[in-house]
């Protein structure tokens, strides 16, 4: 669904060491707006860089399958219930592209999953937190896929083609999800008196976290100016934010929600929104781990993975079993 | 720690009259699994009408390094393209 760069950059040294005619030769080709295939020549850092990208990307959309998961069995309708369960199956998919994608940098998926499970990796800071009521689904539709939607869009014109393929398959099939969403809230937002407080409710907890997704402000996020420079990031955090906040701010009208900032005004000399300051300190809590229900996610995640640990060792007896009486 | 399942690359035929296409890869244990799990990631919105399969161990690529070698004789045989023939205007249907 959505990824942040989390990890201070430790990648010069090497960018110091890497063959100086290959390394302008590469930057060149970048700078063209060419693409880099797997098996291009590709710095060190590069890789790196995109590995962790990538792999964080595809960690977000399978941890951001617990959330919501989580209310498939208690749907209010039929409709309802086999929507969610269809957008939940999409997460799945794009975290599917998305290691694809990692792996051929040359990481196997078992590094990964392992590097998720271990804690070593780190994934969006959204899905730490919890989703109480029904109008939460609503709101992760409209506003975390929304901004996930912002930041992957520029995305698929990244330069590393098999994350950009990744992308444009992601973005084709991001807008249902935001829409379902935002129809969960038009539906509650009309409705009775404790279903619109319930959508306000949800609109004023997802609200923060949803800007958060964005990463720290451009002036705290040292790794930016080479991502750009690498075509791995194409916009800033800031300016992917500050998107976000204009286009979503109407949408809020126009469902009779208050968005919870008292600083919201819009500013005419800018063309924007000018929109209050970011608890920062909580993003970096999250970040680190604190989150309302990290430890909740990572025990699920590895518990679908220990439990489904038979499924796997069956299929892979039943192939080997079949291999073997073909060769006989 | 777990082995992967064997990577395997997916084709996809969008509609009949077309060819399959690349669309990205899957790990299965077979060949039949691997068919089940790129119905599953890769054509959930009616995106085809026929699968292929393929381990990617068996592919061979040619070498990004060696593309100048290998692609490049055919930009001095120039001769091979229309445009390389001067035909005067009045001459039609050609």
């Amino acid at each position: 669904m959505y990824t942040t760069e989390f990890q201070k950059s430790r990648d010069r040294k090497v960018a110091a060491i890497e063959d100086p005619a290959k390394l302008a030769a590469f930057e060149a080709r970048v700078a063209a707006d060419e693409f880099i295939e797997p098996k291009d020549w590709m710095p060190e850092a590069y890789r790196r860089t995109l590995t962790r990208q990538i792999s964080q990307h595809a960690h977000s959309e399978i941890v951001g399958m617990l959330p919501e998961g989580n209310w498939i069995s208690r749907a209010p309708s039929l409709r309802r219930k086999a929507i969610l369960l269809a957008k939940v199956q999409d997460e799945a998919g794009h975290g599917l592209y998305l290691y694809s994608a990692a792996e051929t940098l040359g990481t196997s998926r078992d590094e990964m999953i392992e590097a998720l499970h271990s804690g070593k990796a780190k994934y969006s800071t959204i899905f730490n937190y919890p989703t109480l009521t029904w109008a939460d689904i609503g709101a992760i539709g409209w506003l975390v896929d929304g901004a996930a939607i912002m930041n992957q869009v520029p995305l698929q014109r990244t330069s590393y083609g098999p994350y950009a393929r990744a992308m444009v398959r992601v973005c084709k099939e991001e807008s249902f999800h935001q829409r379902q969403g935002y129809e969960i809230m038009m539906v509650m937002a009309a409705g009775t008196a404790d279903q619109k407080r319930m959508a306000q409710d949800a609109l004023n907890r997802w609200w923060w976290p949803s800007l958060m997704m964005f990463g720290p402000p451009d002036e705290m996020s040292p790794n930016t100016a080479q991502s750009m420079r690498w075509r791995i990031k194409r916009e800033t955090n800031d300016e992917l934010r500050q998107k976000f906040v204009d286009i979503t701010v109407p949408q809020a009208e126009a469902l009779g929600l208050t968005v919870p900032d008292p600083a919201l005004s819009w500013n005419e000399a800018r063309g924007h929104y000018d929109f209050g300051e970011i608890d920062w300190e909580e993003f970096h809590a999250v970040v680190r781990g604190e989150g309302p229900v990290a430890k909740e996610r990572m025990k699920a995640r590895r518990a679908a993975w220990e439990e489904g640990a038979w499924v796997r060792e069956a299929a892979a007896a039943y192939a080997e079993k079949q291999a073997a009486r073909e060769a006989a | 720690m777990s082995k992967d399942w064997p990577l395997w690359e997916v084709f996809v035929r969008a509609k009949g009259g077309m060819a399959h296409r690349h669309v990205g890869s899957v790990h299965a244990p077979d060949a039949g699994i691997a068919l089940r799990h790129a119905r599953d990631t890769y054509t959930r919105r009616m995106e085809g009408v026929s699968l292929w399969v393929v381990p990617s161990a068996q592919i061979t690529a040619s070498d990004p390094a060696e593309d100048a070698a290998m692609f490049d004789p055919a930009m001095d045989k120039i001769y091979r393209h229309p445009t390389f023939y001067d035909i005067p205007d009045d001459v039609k249907h050609i």
